[in-house]
């Protein structure tokens, strides 16, 4: 049997299993959902290296690989976890999910608001939910995408956020899923769906943490609707265990006005793809995509991201930094896409990247498709070392050469962490990067 | 301090240094001069340990230690100081940060305790006034978006800082305008003492009056042709170094 023929049995028989199971199927504009993207995921089979989008990452070891369904698993190692991913003392209303399913005993989904909606997307799907209609799965399309529509077949679980017009959440909301790796490879496909109403205002953080050492795949679709005016802060912490394949679509679309910045941080897995899209659909929105993805070993790191404007007076901004050691390979496939109504658009995308051994390797491809003639856009990347020069002045007032390239690589990356805005959260990741680098803190400010 | 025997370094394959000699002791202020292209800059390279620069003969002490076998690093936390023509912009390294991190290697070397970060922080407050260093400055990356006249200040501030045996002041004058070298100036004259040496690298005369040399050495084409006090900095000033040039044909030509 071919590749494409098991991958498609497969996950057929997870289809059947899951409606077997009683998930949240009941209703038919869902069963009729599930039912469409199954059909689709059948028709496209996983993407290989033929397909431009795919072109750097070669999925063969996730197509190859027979998973299980994931299955709810709280134990020791996943409650653990969860303590060490609190991300500092931060008071966050928090939801957390173990392999997929939300664990009630973990999370603490206090409404920040009232006529604030707040629940596991299996909660919200059982329940009344009116409001998940209009919107799930509408912009994360899966017509040409296997992975969103393999998601969106299979969603057992995730998180449904909802904040209607006017609201200023204060507090970030916290998603953390944990994955507990056992005997045999596992796959979840957490779904996330968050919807803020106009004029209002919340930060989420999406976290991805590993347990154990087995092999296992995320596939993460996450759809986020931001209304008139609304601000969003996104972050996505990847921290899967070193096993993992971990793949991950977020959508983003803005209306009029409205403000968007992302900060994606990939650490972890042995492939990990993340893929960010934003529409800006409305006048004068506002967005930022900021990356930092630290790769060694035999790590394999891509960031697909694509900002369509395609509306007037648009801005955005794009910053993504790499760190390759070892024999890693990283990815910055990038594109703005400049409709031909988005006059006075202004953008510019920027990639660096820092290789720490010969082994690593870096494909860059930044890239500007516009279709209007009275716009300002530029995009641009980098690969290189360490500065030669930089080092020699760290050396010659006594500095050790491994501590002058750790403080460089450390100076480096930081500049990403630096952008984000949840103090315990930057707190913490300084922490993690400048023990990687084996650095204190050196942008810190007392001495 | 430092001596320097029949010093020969090439930098990619052309020979920069050839046979250079040259012995300062504590205390004293060497100034080496000389048109461009004669070798200055690479000689303070050299001294400092720089990678590309290679030595081909010669040998260099410094305090009876064979200089030339030490890493960067060692030679700094030794106590040699070079402030740098075009010092380094490093972003996301503050100034204190990394300063407190040379001081510290550099205090370690010499079996000091470490400073924490309130002894620290008194000690930069005294050493800021040397060169009226502004504290924002240092909260900053080093030397980033710093102007000529703060980077050069800052060099010093960090010799202040690092308080070492032998400062080499690789062309420390240039691009500067009157007032930031009265400053640098000030500065240097201030950190010179009995046990501390410096050879102060220009190209002009302009610098010698205010840090007023012991000796004089004029350098061209690799080696070092003229030796004197004070004096000769300003005959060269007068007569320009196309006198040095007329002086080393005619001896080429006596000799053949």
């Amino acid at each position: 049997m071919s590749s494409a023929a098991q991958a498609k049995t497969l996950y057929e028989s997870h289809f059947s299993e899951m409606e077997k199971g009683g998930l949240p199927n009941g209703k038919a504009w869902i069963r009729n959902l599930r039912e469409r993207a199954m059909a689709r995921f059948n028709g496209l089979g996983f993407p290989t290296s033929r397909n431009e989008e795919w072109k750097y990452t070669d999925v063969a070891p996730i197509a190859n690989t027979v998973f299980q369904p994931a299955r709810r698993g709280l134990d020791r190692d996943a409650a653990d976890a969860a303590a060490r991913a609190a991300l500092g003392s931060f008071e966050a209303c928090r939801l957390v999910f173990v392999n997929g399913y939300y664990e009630p005993g973990l999370s603490s989904p206090r409404p920040p608001l009232e006529g604030v909606e707040i629940s596991s997307l299996a909660a919200a799907l059982e329940g009344d939910g009116g409001w998940l209609e209009p919107h799930l799965a509408r912009y994360a399309g899966y017509e040409n995408h296997a992975f969103v529509a393999l998601n969106t077949a299979l969603m057992g679980d995730g998180a449904a956020l909802y904040v209607p017009p006017g609201r200023i959440l204060t507090e970030p909301i916290q998603l953390l899923f944990i994955s507990v790796a056992g005997p045999e490879p596992a796959v979840s496909h957490p779904r996330i769906l968050i919807v803020i109403g106009k004029g209002s205002q919340a930060s989420v953080v999406e976290s991805y943490l590993g347990a154990g050492e087995g092999v296992y795949l995320v596939n993460a679709v996450t759809e986020l609707v931001i209304g008139e005016n609304g601000v969003v802060e996104h972050y996505k912490l990847q921290r899967e265990s070193e096993r993992a394949y971990h793949i991950a679509t977020l959508q983003a679309h803005l209306a009029g006005s409205a403000n968007f910045s992302s900060h994606s941080i990939a650490l972890g897995g042995i492939l990990a793809r993340n893929e960010i899209n934003a529409v800006l659909d409305g006048e004068g929105c506002e967005c930022a995509l900021n990356g930092l993805y630290l790769a060694s070993g035999e790590q394999h790191v891509d960031n697909h991201t694509r900002i369509d404007h395609v509306k007037p007076h648009g801005t955005s901004r794009e910053l993504y930094k790499g760190v390759l050691d070892g024999k890693a390979r990283g990815i910055f496939n990038g594109k703005i896409y400049v409709h031909k109504a988005a006059h006075k658009t202004d953008a510019k995308q920027t990639n660096k990247n820092l290789l720490l051994s010969r082994g690593a390797w870096v494909d860059t491809k930044p890239q500007l498709e516009i279709y209007n003639n009275d716009v300002k856009c530029s995009h641009g990347s980098t690969i290189g070392q360490l500065d030669q020069d930089a080092i020699f002045y760290l050396r010659s007032r006594g500095i050790g050469v491994e501590t002058a390239r750790s403080l460089l690589t450390y100076a480096f990356a930081s500049d990403i962490i630096n952008r984000i805005k949840i103090e315990p959260m930057r707190v913490q990741l300084d922490r993690l990067l400048a023990g990687k680098f084996q650095a204190d803190s050196p942008a810190g400010r007392e001495p | 301090m430092l001596q320097i025997r029949n010093l020969h370094a090439k930098v990619a394959d052309s020979e920069i240094l050839r046979g250079i000699g040259l012995t300062v002791k504590a205390g004293e202020v060497h100034a080496i001069m000389g048109p461009n292209g004669s070798g200055k800059s690479t000689l303070a390279h050299v001294l400092s340990g720089r990678e590309n620069y290679q030595v081909t003969a010669g040998e260099v002490t410094f305090q009876g230690r064979d200089l030339l076998q030490m890493i960067p690093e060692e030679r700094a936390r030794e106590g040699i100081f070079l402030a740098f023509q075009y010092p380094v912009e490093i972003p996301g390294v503050s100034t204190t940060y990394f300063l407190k991190a040379a001081l510290n290697a550099v205090r370690k070397h010499r079996d000091l305790p470490e400073l924490d970060a309130m002894d620290f922080l008194a000690l930069i407050k005294e050493k800021m006034k040397v060169v009226e260093m502004d504290q924002g400055l240092l909260n900053r990356p080093i030397n980033e978006g710093f102007s000529g006249g703060e980077k050069k200040r800052n060099e010093i501030f960090q010799m202040a800082v690092l308080d070492p045996k032998l400062a080499i002041l690789d062309e420390t004058d240039s691009g500067l305008d009157i007032d930031a070298l009265r400053i640098v100036a000030n500065g240097v004259n201030a950190l010179r003492s009995a046990e501390r040496a410096m050879i102060v690298i220009t190209h002009y005369q302009r610098l010698l009056g205010y840090i007023v040399p012991d000796y004089v050495h004029v350098l061209f084409d690799g080696r070092i042709v003229k030796s004197g006090d004070k004096r000769l900095a300003l005959e060269l000033e007068e007569k320009g170094y196309a006198w040095i040039e007329d002086e080393q044909e005619k001896a080429q030509r006596a000799g053949a």
